[in-house]
């Protein structure tokens, strides 16, 4: 197009609306085609405060670094100590989140389950039920007690290194989720108890309790079948997290699991998962303040998850306070999630790798979020397991680093005052000084 | 009869003790006195015993219960038998909110009347109240059969998925996606079944049936609202 018009005259420059975008146009588009919202896998994807906008200060003349590579910097992490008879004992600060079979295919709950324990950590199921690739390759398993429970039994609960009670999801607090017909085949059907083939619900909220006092005698009962021997967490999604975890220990917690809004779900509706909760880095003061307040911090133990990375977000998140991370998309990364070597299927599919996030339709290329057996086929679990347990290994040599950095022997001993923030809102929601001034919003200098 | 005293045996020794027995266990009859509404009395059992709880219990009596067979005298409180894999639940009294819950399997008896959600999202439990069962009972309820001996509340099999409704007295409102269905033959035989197994003396000619009519079995927009 001409820079001017038949006159001569210097044309306007077309100008895309801040406000109606490209791709709201085309939702806008796509839903007047379809009257259907959207659903899709993952977390959010729309730029929120988070690791990124936190810096580690190291050491200087006031604080004296550990060598590098020689000097010890720990990274155990002991999770369950309150109630439970057996605590468990990773040798990592990252855990592997709850992940459903059925959403995911068996070979990836196999491969989940060999890198973690390669690691030295725990996985978890999700809903569906225990698989036995999952109990088959999982040093330490966590069995995830749902809403729906589907496939939940006595005897997988007695045979779980620890329970977690998920209350909510950083993806959707206060959303429940929906596996659609296409991946529910004969095998995640019969764990189900339901016809293969059809969409299964799974509720938002439990069907035998509602609220915290309800809670607290849940727990009771899961402690009396399995006899106090695992620790028992409470999950809760990115929504009050002050308020949730304060009353998730009053409840009897022995751990805390909080999951921020880039936390990554199976499916459900893009509209929920980009509108609803709050970032994790916003999210963590709040969970460490209430665990203070109640002198409960470190005895009950606080999982972070929700958009962790590299160890550099592992780290911050542990000098801000927690305990431990999970994560659950990174690991699905590293077992080949979105990897370019499938652009070409991605193509096909109307998107492209990295982009990919319709794992509810079970036509996954990498063969991870699938019940397709060809598909499937295309994750060896043997090699998927070696892949997460590299890059879990990095993760931790990377904290480490910056943790001796910091002149810590332990990733415990990392803390708030090790860090400041790029911006006011990082500074505001981490309640770090901002960078270069001792200024945290919201309390007074 | 073995009797533990939970006015002086804490809940977790009763536990233990009954969760303690196995199959081969000569000790096959056990009483719980003094209950007082206790929660999470006899969970967690797996051994074909029976266990006389004489007097009311709180939350979560029987939960998750294999194999044994658990009489409440009194009322049972919220979640009774919930998740129950097998054996029998009987309740005496009454039963509160969400009893029989999650149940994959085994039979769960009311004698007196259910509280709301009663058979929610139960997975091949079978639950005969011989009383009213309240709002929102067989709430997504996936499979197993709930028979009423007297009447339902409202929203009765909501969003219901393959579990079989059986009731006598009036329904007052019925789900979404929730039917009366044709009674034929092998539902009155199974209905039978069901009714001596609980010891009712109700006839099943006198039940209609409901089920889903699985029209929410695919998403669809126009089901959305």
């Amino acid at each position: 197009m001409s820079d001017t018009d038949k006159a001569g005259a210097p044309r306007t420059d077309p100008i895309q609306s801040g406000t109606f975008t490209r791709p709201i146009n085309a939702e806008i588009r796509r839903a007047a085609a379809t009257g259907i919202y959207d659903i899709r896998g993952g977390g959010a994807k729309r730029k929120v405060p988070h690791f990124d906008d936190l810096l580690f200060l190291g050491a200087s003349m006031s604080r004296y670094p550990l060598e590098g590579y020689r000097e010890k910097c720990d990274t155990d992490v002991t999770l369950g100590t309150r109630y439970a008879k057996n605590p468990i004992r990773l040798d990592i600060p990252v855990t592997i989140a709850g992940m459903s079979f059925g959403a995911l295919s068996g070979p990836a709950k196999e491969a989940l389950g060999r890198g973690a324990t390669l690691a030295g950590t725990s996985t978890t199921t999700g809903d569906g039920g225990m698989t036995p690739e999952e109990l088959g390759h999982s040093d330490k398993l966590v069995y995830q007690y749902l809403p729906s429970r589907y496939g939940m039994n006595p005897r997988d609960l007695r045979r779980a290194d620890a329970i977690e009670i998920v209350v909510g999801q950083g993806a959707k607090p206060g959303g429940g989720g929906m596996l659609l017909g296409q991946k529910i085949s004969d095998r995640v059907a019969g764990m189900r108890n339901l016809p293969a083939g059809i969409d299964q619900r799974s509720a938002c909220r439990h069907p035998d309790w509602t609220g915290p006092d309800d809670l607290e005698i849940k727990i009771l009962e899961l402690r009396e079948i399995t006899g106090w021997q695992v620790p028992i967490y409470v999950k809760i999604g990115g929504a009050r997290p002050y308020f949730d975890t304060t009353l998730a220990v009053k409840a009897g917690a022995d751990v805390v699991v909080l999951d921020g809004m880039q936390g990554g779900t199976a499916a459900s509706q893009d509209v929920f998962i980009e509108h609803v909760g709050q970032p994790t880095l916003a999210c963590i003061h709040g969970a460490v303040q209430a665990l203070r307040d109640l002198g409960m911090h470190r005895e009950v133990q606080l999982i972070v998850s929700g958009g962790i990375r590299t160890g550099a977000d592992v780290a911050k998140a542990m000098a801000l306070g927690a305990d431990a991370v999970a994560i659950g998309t990174a690991a699905l990364i590293a077992l080949g999630d979105n990897d370019p070597k499938w652009e070409a299927d991605y193509q096909a599919l109307g998107t492209t790798a990295g982009a990919y996030d319709d794992w509810h339709e079970g036509r996954d290329p990498a063969g991870i979020t699938t019940q397709d057996p060809a598909l499937m086929a295309r994750l060896d679990p043997v090699e998927g397991g070696r892949r997460l347990n590299n890059y879990l290994r990095v993760l931790t040599l990377e904290a480490q680093t910056i943790a001796r950095a910091c002149g810590k022997s332990h990733l415990h001993n990392l803390e708030p005052e090790d860090l400041c923030a790029l911006t006011i809102e990082a500074a505001a929601m981490a309640r770090v000084p901002l960078s270069g001034t001792d200024w945290i919003p919201g309390q007074t200098l | 009869m073995q009797v533990i005293d939970l006015a002086t045996m804490p809940l977790r020794d009763m536990n233990a003790t009954l969760q303690a027995q196995g199959a081969e266990t000569n000790q096959r009859a056990w009483e719980i006195a003094n209950p007082r509404g206790a929660h999470a009395i006899a969970v967690g059992l797996d051994a074909p015993i029976a266990v006389r709880v004489a007097g009311s219990t709180g939350y979560y009596c029987a939960g998750m219960n294999q194999q044994a067979e658990i009489t409440v005298t009194g009322s049972a409180g919220p979640g009774v038998a919930e998740n129950m894999m097998s054996g029998k639940v009987v309740i005496e009294g009454d039963a509160s909110q969400y009893a029989g819950a999650t149940g994959h399997g085994g039979l769960l008896v009311i004698r007196g009347n259910a509280a709301s959600r009663c058979g929610i999202s139960m997975k091949g439990i079978d639950i005969v109240v011989e009383g009213n069962v309240g709002h929102m009972s067989a709430f997504m309820a996936q499979s197993g059969r709930l028979v009423v001996c007297g009447d339902a509340g409202d929203a009765l099999g909501d969003s219901l998925y393959e579990a079989r409704l059986y009731v006598r007295g009036s329904v007052r409102s019925l789900g979404a996606d929730c039917i009366e269905k044709e009674m034929r033959a092998e539902h009155l035989a199974e209905l039978e079944e069901l009714l001596s197994a609980a010891g009712s003396d109700a006839v099943a000619g006198d039940f209609r049936r409901y089920g889903s009519a699985r029209q929410l079995y695919h998403f669809n927009i126009d089901n959305a609202y």
